[in-house]
């Protein structure tokens, strides 16, 4: 398969300035609903991983849970510049509880 | 089953044992598959809970270190120093099939000159810890990539395991069941047909046995009248 697949990251501009002197598409948002827009925007683009910060993250549930069964893209939470809100591990507790029915770990 | 709608008929119960052949195989097949999952999961999510700690501690280090840079920087200088990036990173994805899940396997492939020469800018303008802040996170971003390919691998076998179960669940609670009572329903109901049938033979059988009987002691008195009058004949035939 020789198709490429772009990577981004989607936070505030602190945050994601460091991604671009790896020469990954930075997309600086100011609030959720433009960030909501911009991950759309790149999901129907070739884009394969998106980074989003758990700050933006936080206020848009409805977009994780639209993309997170689907094989592209793959949205990863990372904490943003004021810390880990704990949104990222929250999340694989969650699926684990989809998975099993029951919190077993 | 609550509402039984099959026909009690011969036919009928052939498909159905057929059928609960069927759920059966399929249903150990499923548990099997559930199970196996479960545990390419459960390994999956370990890896992942490990690996997202670590990153989320390295990248906070990261955060620090670039707030340190913009501390000694302008905010526009720093800009411009990031703004035109010298390496681009291109990603190929594949495919794994983990027990008919198909996970990503990402590849990336940076095109720069070399793994040092990372730093879009000259170091004239920049501070030091910029330098160090870039280079920390480059150190990051392999562990982002490939947390970002088993969580992904996770959020997506989870989907199927919450699949297989509903399915397993359905199969052994529902499906199941109501087919094994359909078939004892249909038995129950052709048993009764055969014994409803014996016994109306059998009514049948005494019936014209008891007409042929009667016939036949018609005709006896019938004969002892005729012929009774006019000899001594034994009082019967």
């Amino acid at each position: 398969m020789a198709v490429t697949y772009r990577i981004a990251a989607v936070g505030d501009w602190e945050s994601v300035m460091g991604f671009r002197a790896l020469g990954l598409d930075t997309y600086p948002v100011a609030d959720a609903a433009e960030a909501r827009e911009k991950v759309r925007e790149l999901a129907k683009d070739n884009c394969a991983v998106i980074y989003l910060t758990e700050q933006l993250a936080r206020d848009m549930d409805d977009v994780l849970t639209r993309y997170k069964d689907e094989l592209r893209p793959a949205i990863i939470l990372i904490p943003g510049r004021e810390g880990s809100l704990g949104i990222g591990k929250n999340n694989i507790q969650r699926a684990i509880e989809r998975a099993v029915g029951a919190d077993i770990l | 089953m609550a509402n039984i709608t099959v026909s009690p008929t011969r036919m009928e119960l052939t498909r159905l044992k057929g059928k609960l052949r069927t759920a059966q195989r399929g249903h150990k097949l499923l548990k099997d598959k559930r199970d196996e999952l479960m545990k390419q999961f459960l390994d999956t999510v370990r890896e992942v809970r490990a690996l997202r700690a670590e990153v989320e501690e390295e990248l906070m280090t990261v955060h620090g270190a670039f707030t340190v840079a913009s501390a000694l920087m302008s905010s526009e200088a720093l800009e411009q120093a990031l703004v035109y990036p010298k390496q681009s990173v291109e990603l190929t994805m594949t495919f794994q099939n983990i027990m008919s899940v198909n996970v990503p396997v990402y590849d990336f492939q940076t095109q720069t000159r070399s793994d040092s020469d990372i730093y879009p800018y000259g170091f004239a303008a920049t501070s030091g810890e910029l330098d160090t802040a870039v280079d920390a996170l480059g150190k990051v971003f392999r562990k982002m990539l490939k947390l970002a390919e088993i969580e992904k691998s996770a959020q997506l076998m989870a989907e199927e395991i919450e699949k297989t179960r509903r399915r397993v669940n359905a199969l052994e609670y529902v499906m199941i069941p109501n087919t094994q009572e359909a078939i004892r329903y249909i038995n129950m109901k052709l048993d009764e047909n055969d014994r409803a049938t014996t016994i109306r033979l059998m009514k049948v059988k005494d019936m014209i046995l008891k007409e042929s009987l009667e016939e036949k002691r018609a005709e006896t008195a019938r004969a002892v009248k005729t012929f009774g009058d006019s000899s001594e004949a034994p009082a019967e035939v």
